[in-house]
């Protein structure tokens, strides 16, 4: 008898319980009519960022194409008068792409990044092919003072390391002076 | 003669408007279970399609008439067409004993508001129901698939628990009324309504119907989330809309029946009569949703023990007490 009295008093509160719920507002969050601000670094459309400066980031070194486990990353590699490289033309495969930001982590100059956008459906899959023209943003991305000449000195034909365009003295490692 | 062929216009006419509003209201009825239950869940529900989703319905009839319908290389293939045709037509046959008024007078010619006035009428609805669970197990059968088969399997097991009591839970009615026919039964509702003197059984048959109508929480022959959909895994298109269609007519029909045997029928003031029957069948499945966002599951064993142990003792001492009061 007891447990009876106990099931009836567990139905009756559950069906208090959602009884109430009919008089919540829902918690649904509309899509298209609201968008909800994604995190910074939620991980979707990819951009190719510029330095502070305003030129291209990528060196056209390959790594993030290496690392891309379903390889809808390709370009095409040259080199400027002053010895640097740059990215002749540069391809990602959206149709292909699994956003899983491996190239952004594998990039040593930050170039290559993703972003929140997400919205970026085609009803042809060759439009979801982009080229360098459309991945090329005019602003720094996430990593917003990088610029990797600054530090990156390497001795080359045109000069020794610290000598290049732009490109400050090495530091030393040695000291912790300014 | 003349006579013959007017009365069987009007039987036509009758059927026709009856299988009408029926499979409207069946696509309605979803509708209405899918906002419910969404507001039961604090979401919204469909509201893409037309204004409140209204065109939904109609939005998921064109989808499931154009989807491709698929019979496994391995089903057995005139069982496995036949079953969903089980399901739908039992389920709409079931209606033809429920009356949704008294008599409409065209032309001098009185036209009861019942298809058929069957005196076994409701002995009629326990057979067509029973009928009903062999489409469940044919196509849990033919399907040739182990989740399809524990689906069937599960359906013909859960029937023999719930189908004495719900067949037990009416006979205090039937003593009440003194008649097995639906539309003695509104009539012997003239005063007041049966609930009022048969809460018990009441509540037995909205828990037997419940299981009738394979929905949670007694919806163990579908079992989404253990057997993928049951009996209708290997279905689609507008056979698994046969299937869906025969649960919500179901549906429809237990709601009728709630309301002709225990809230009166068509019986209340101001409003015509078939409007008071549809507002109660409506009344009576919003609770049945309410139920659905409420209770889990039920385990087989449990509703084995809940029919055999509880159920049915019961609806037994609720049927000695009504003699008991009936014969003083």
């Amino acid at each position: 008898m007891n447990d009876a009295v106990e099931a009836v008093k567990a139905l009756a509160i559950g069906f208090a319980t959602t009884f109430k719920h009919l008089f919540r507002k829902p918690i649904t969050e509309e899509y298209p009519e609201y968008k909800r601000p994604l995190p910074a670094r939620s991980r979707a459309r990819i951009i190719l960022t510029r330095d502070p400066d305003g030129a291209e980031r990528c060196v056209a070194c390959y790594l993030c194409s290496a690392v891309c486990p379903v390889s809808c990353i390709s370009m095409q590699s040259a080199e400027n008068e002053d010895g640097r490289r740059y990215a002749q033309w540069f391809r990602i495969n959206f149709a292909r792409c699994i956003y899983c930001g491996l190239c952004e982590e594998a990039c040593p100059t930050s170039a290559i990044q993703l972003t929140p956008e997400f919205e970026n459906c085609e009803n042809d899959i060759l439009a979801l092919v982009y080229e360098k023209k459309n991945l090329l943003v005019d602003h720094q991305g996430k990593d917003k003072e990088y610029n990797y000449y600054k530090y990156a000195g390497v001795a080359t034909e045109v000069g020794k390391k610290g000598e290049h365009v732009k490109e400050e003295r090495p530091v030393n490692i040695k000291s912790n002076l300014p | 003669m003349l006579n013959w062929i007017v009365g069987f216009t009007i039987l036509i006419v009758k059927l026709g408007v009856v299988l009408l509003v029926l499979l409207l209201l069946a696509a309605y009825l979803v509708w209405l279970e899918r906002k419910f239950l969404a507001r039961l869940q604090i979401r919204y529900g469909p509201n893409r399609a037309g204004k409140f989703g209204l065109l939904q319905p109609i939005a998921d009839t064109i989808k499931m008439l154009t989807k491709e319908d698929i019979v496994p290389a391995a089903a057995d293939r005139f069982i496995f067409l036949l079953a969903p045709a089980v399901v739908a037509t039992t389920a709409l046959m079931m209606f033809a004993v429920v009356p949704f008024g008294s008599h409409l007078t065209l032309w001098g010619r009185q036209i009861p508001l019942v298809i058929t006035d069957l005196n076994v009428g409701l002995l009629y609805v326990f057979a067509l129901s029973s009928l009903g669970v062999y489409g469940v197990a044919m196509g849990g059968w033919a399907s040739n698939s182990k989740y399809s088969l524990l689906g069937g399997i599960r359906g013909a097991a859960q029937m023999i628990s719930y189908e004495l009591a719900l067949g037990l839970s009416l006979v205090p009615v039937v003593m009440l009324a003194g008649s097995f026919s639906i539309v003695d039964i509104v009539n012997a509702q003239a005063k007041y309504p049966f609930i009022i003197v048969q809460p018990f059984a009441f509540v037995i048959f909205m828990i037997s119907a419940m299981a009738e109508s394979k929905r949670i929480p007694f919806d163990l022959p579908e079992a989404e989330n253990e057997l993928g959909a049951g009996y209708h895994t290997e279905y689609s298109g507008i056979r698994f809309g046969l299937f869906f269609l025969g649960e919500y007519v179901h549906l429809q029909i237990l709601g009728a029946l709630v309301a002709v045997l225990f809230l009166g029928g068509w019986r209340g003031p101001i409003l015509p009569p078939p409007v008071w029957l549809f507002m109660k069948m409506i009344f009576v499945a919003l609770i049945m949703i309410w139920v659905r966002g409420t209770l889990p599951r039920l385990r087989y064993d449990q509703l084995m023990a809940l029919g055999w142990k509880v159920l049915i003792p019961l609806a037994l001492v609720n049927i000695m007490v009504t003699g008991a009061i009936l014969l003083i």
